[in-house]
């Protein structure tokens, strides 16, 4: 490894990250054209005043509850308890969220700061396409005018989601470069910001980009961890012996596990998209598979050959289908405070299969990776603990492409 | 001063340009170096890059190439490196470096490595032979521009407007004062890019600038090479932009 990054040595992960300059540890940072860095400064600056802001906080979490639903329950899955046999399963259901995810979370957030920054214009880049639609939906309630990139290849994937989002009246941009997916979205969607930087915000759907990005991303998604705490709390008399999430990018997650990140007898898990094998272009675990490096304005773990090209990757699940990760995420992993694993395509469908027949939930695939990965470590934990796992989305989206595979016609 | 990319079509059509370029007594060229996800580049580099990257381009072969022609002998102008810091960071920056210099090449440009991530890197080319060229944007604040001067080396590279590479019709009034104010701040050279591909867009800037970047217009010659009669027309077309350019900046 290079010397260039040993500068910032970390053993024990801390809630007090990152630093000024957006370092996670060593991870992080802004790899970005110098025409976007006053844009990034200038973000910081009203991300840093608004959050102090009692009357933002107090807007935002007005929304959450009157728009968005919250707080969501914190369900004790009792049937699907006794299907793994051990601790009991709780499921944080981001699922009943208006929109049908995590992803409003932050959308909503950085829709109001983009109205304080005086912007007049957002876009922002989708996978699966429910950033897209939780930023189309923020866009509509605000009435902002808002451009979505999205690959051809997830348009052909997630077509109800293209059509909610120009219900909303978005404009859906498709992206025909590189892998036609959501990281040549990322790509474009940076390209866009760099000639209309002066009255646009980029509305960044996960924990990843340069800074602030990732620390304002999980930010806004930690109501999902603060949330669970205290239902926890009041269910169980105390905190979860164990928190499950699905890492793609890593923003479900990311808001999480950081309210727990101090607690450390609560054991935290990410699950990544194992795909089909663990050769390169079968998945997207870049935690478990990749090699430090720079992806789209940040040093993380990433996907990349040996001469510095981003990987190909498969997942099952539009959401997870990304070859980078969040800077922290990367952190957490080199701190040892997460321990990530991953999951292939064939259990995240049984999982979601499974899920639909004992309790009546149709999670997303992203989701059902948690799930799959979290009735195994149920399984191995006495019935007298607790594990938590995040259901990050609903998986009416994905119903489509579930009876493609199982051979049904819907 | 043009840019081209590395291996497109493939690496030997790359040495011609170079040879090509040089005899038309341009001041500088730049090479750059294919990258799967180029965020500041438009779409006529990046699909320049992924034919190269799609022929299995690898960075190895491009400082070889480049070392053939720096010791052939030719009277060579400098070539300086266009490359992302990811491609540098999987290498290893110290690694890089030695093989940039190896290969003869007299500085690198690293688009995603601002002022203010370059200080360590900056450290490490100091001790080289190498330059660090540094660029500055129209949206640059002043507070800013002392920092990246800091680092600066070679020359500076001043982006004509706030965007992407490639071809526009017309400059920013802006540039021209900020190009004033940048000349009384470095004795480094000026040069201009992002948006130029006339000889009139040149006679605007002969004043301010000491050179002018010239990228997309010329890499777009190479889009439709198939076969040795497309190239040799490419090679002949940019020969003639080439002839164009320089006569326009001697003017």
């Amino acid at each position: 490894m290079s010397s260039l990054f040993l500068s910032s040595p970390h053993t024990v992960a801390t809630s007090q990250v990152p630093d000024e300059r957006g370092r996670f540890g060593e991870f992080g940072r802004r790899f970005v054209p110098e025409t976007l860095m006053h844009a990034l400064e200038d973000l910081t600056a009203h991300y840093a005043k608004a959050k102090q802001d009692a009357e933002f906080q107090m807007e935002l979490s007005d929304l959450l509850r009157e728009y968005v639903g919250r707080p969501n329950p914190l369900y004790f899955a009792e049937r699907l308890t006794a299907h793994a046999g051990g601790a009991k399963i709780y499921l944080k259901r981001e699922d009943l969220n208006h929109t049908g995810a995590h992803k409003i979370n932050n959308a909503l957030g950085q829709a109001l700061l983009t109205i304080r920054m005086g912007k007049k214009r957002v876009i922002a880049e989708t996978g699966a396409g429910q950033h897209g639609v939780a930023t189309a939906t923020a866009c509509a309630r605000f009435g902002l005018p808002c451009v979505v990139y999205m690959g051809e290849e997830d348009i052909r994937r997630q077509k109800l989601n293209v059509f909610n989002m120009k219900l909303m009246g978005a404009e859906v941009r498709p992206v025909t470069s590189g892998s036609r997916t959501l990281r040549d979205a990322i790509n474009e969607a940076m390209r866009d910001w760099m000639s209309s930087v002066n009255d646009t915000h980029y509305i960044i759907g996960s924990v990843v980009g340069p800074h602030p990005f990732p620390m304002m991303v999980r930010d806004f998604q930690s109501i999902i961890g603060r949330e669970t705490r205290l239902q926890a709390l009041e269910h169980t008399g105390s905190l979860p012996h164990e928190v499950i999430a699905c890492v793609g990018g890593g923003s479900n997650s990311a808001g999480m596990f950081y309210p727990f990140i101090d607690d450390k007898n609560v054991a935290l898990t990410g699950v990544e998209p194992g795909g089909k094998g663990s050769k390169p272009g079968e998945h997207a675990s870049t935690l478990v598979h990749g090699k430090k490096g720079v992806l789209h304005g940040s040093y993380s773990y990433v996907l990349q050959d040996d001469s510095g090209q981003t990987s190909d990757v498969h997942s099952i699940s539009a959401g997870l289908d990304y070859p980078g990760v969040g800077p922290e995420h990367s952190y957490w992993k080199d701190t040892g405070r997460v321990n990530y694993v991953n999951c292939s395509d064939d259990e995240a469908l049984e999982a979601f299969q499974l899920l639909a027949r004992t309790e009546g939930i149709l999670p997303a695939l992203e989701s059902s990776h948690a799930i799959a990965h979290g009735i195994k470590a149920a399984g191995k934990r006495s019935k007298d603990e607790t594990v938590v796992i995040c259901l990050s989305g609903r998986g009416d989206k994905d119903v489509y492409e579930l009876a493609r595979i199982l051979g049904k016609d819907i | 001063m043009p840019f081209i990319a590395a291996g497109d079509p493939d690496l030997a059509t790359t040495a011609e340009i170079i040879k090509e370029l040089s005899s038309a007594g341009v001041d500088l060229i730049e090479v750059g170096f294919p990258y799967s996800d180029p965020i500041a580049d438009g779409p006529v580099i990046q699909a320049s890059y992924t034919r190269a990257l799609d022929k299995g381009l690898q960075v190895e072969q491009i400082f070889e190439t480049v070392q053939k022609l720096t010791t052939a002998g030719d009277d060579l102008p400098p070539l300086v490196a266009m490359v992302s810091f990811a491609i540098i960071f999987r290498v290893g920056p110290e690694a890089f470096i030695k093989k940039a210099e190896a290969a003869g090449f007299s500085g690198l440009i690293v688009p995603d490595l601002p002022g203010d991530e370059a200080e360590e890197f900056a450290a490490l080319i100091k001790d080289s032979s190498l330059d660090l060229v540094q660029l500055i944007a129209p949206t640059t604040p002043d507070h800013r521009v002392e920092k990246i001067l800091n680092t600066a080396s070679g020359f500076l590279y001043c982006i004509s407007v706030a965007g992407i590479t490639g071809a526009r019709d017309e400059l920013p009034p802006e540039l021209n004062d900020q190009l004033r104010d940048l000349r009384t701040r470095t004795n480094l050279p000026l040069a201009v890019g992002f948006g130029i591909s006339k000889p009139e867009q040149v006679d605007i800037l002969r004043d301010v600038a000491d050179g002018i970047i010239v990228g997309s217009a010329i890499v777009r010659h190479l889009e439709n090479v198939t076969d040795d009669t497309s190239k040799a027309a490419a090679l002949k077309a940019i020969r003639e932009m080439a002839d164009g350019l320089v006569a326009a900046t001697h003017r």
